[in-house]
């Protein structure tokens, strides 16, 4: 195992290359995924504050179903 | 044909799709770890640091594919009038950039155990990070400028410019003294890299291609609520 770490000498070079990758793949998914709650999560708001006829007239358009729709799956 | 790209259609697509990218994505990762790290042979030369090829190659492959789409999509947004175009194009970019930092701090890392430093004004490694400066410019003007028009006209531009880097980056290897060897991998020709390591860096760059459009079609969906939600002030 330690072998594997050590990797002829190169393992510090070799497994930071690697950690960096994979902690800016985790930053870049949890920023976006915050991004995209934050634009859901104001969108449920937005149409909650809707008069009934307003929101029914929304309800028309498909895509405003679809962002209810995951929003409540979520 | 632009019928097909309209967000109405297109979005119950995306909205569904990440779920499955995502799983597909840590099941591809999984394998090309285990290849890159534990099954697949040192080098000859550089012993054990080649391994580090398997983040750097993918990550600047992947980041220059983005920019010349983003490029190819914001030309033809402005061609054809096409909203949408921009939209998927503005999508594309943040992981393009994340590729192109990876590709640079990778490649500082691996130049310190091959050519005994971190950094050195090579043409291919200056290249590289001019791409990311245009990166950097693109994402900029987008946060900067509200104006759809105005935003359209200069995200172009900066493509436009920018995609001349694109080539220089590809043959800076071929046209200068370069601390980089010429390329391995040829499409049209035979490569000089050998299938164990071949076989790693195409699984590498499956996962990291799974992983942008990962990012892509969340960051898309997200563009997508936003011009919901403007149009639910309007309401």
């Amino acid at each position: 195992m330690i072998e594997l770490l050590f990797m002829n000498g190169y393992g510090v070079y070799v497994l930071s290359a690697f950690g960096f990758t994979l902690l800016s793949f985790s930053g870049l998914y949890v920023i976006t995924k915050l991004q995209f709650a934050k634009e859901q999560n104001k969108f449920v708001a937005k149409f909650g504050s809707l008069n009934s006829d307003k929101a029914n007239s929304a309800k028309l358009q498909r895509i405003n179903k679809e962002i209810l729709a995951n929003a409540t799956n979520n | 044909m632009f019928k097909l790209l309209e967000p109405n259609k297109i979005f119950q697509i995306t909205s569904k799709a990440p779920g499955y990218v995502l799983f597909l994505f840590v099941v591809v990762l999984t394998v090309g770890l285990t290849e890159a790290l534990i099954l697949s042979p040192e080098d000859y030369k550089q012993s054990d640091a080649v391994r580090i090829m398997y983040v750097h190659v993918p990550s600047a492959w992947i980041s220059l594919g983005i920019f010349s789409s983003i490029t190819l999509l914001s030309v033809s947004g402005f061609i054809f009038k096409n909203k949408n175009l921009f939209l998927i194009a503005k999508s594309l970019a943040p992981s393009g950039f994340v590729f192109n930092i990876i590709a640079l701090v990778t490649g500082s890392i691996w130049g310190k155990p091959t050519w005994g430093t971190w950094w050195a004004w090579d043409a291919r490694i200056t290249s590289m990070l001019i791409l990311a400066l245009f990166f950097a410019l693109y994402l900029i003007a987008w946060r900067i400028y509200e104006k759809e028009e105005k935003v359209f006209k200069i995200t172009a531009f900066i493509t436009i410019i920018g995609i001349i880097n694109v080539p220089i980056t590809k043959y800076s290897v071929e046209w200068w003294n370069t601390l980089h060897q010429p390329a391995s991998i040829n499409i049209l020709s035979k490569s000089s890299i050998h299938s164990s390591m071949l076989f790693p860096l195409l699984i590498m760059t499956a996962a990291f291609a799974l992983f942008s459009l990962l990012i892509f079609l969340m960051k898309y969906n997200t563009e997508l609520i936003k011009i919901k939600n403007k149009g639910l002030d309007r309401l």
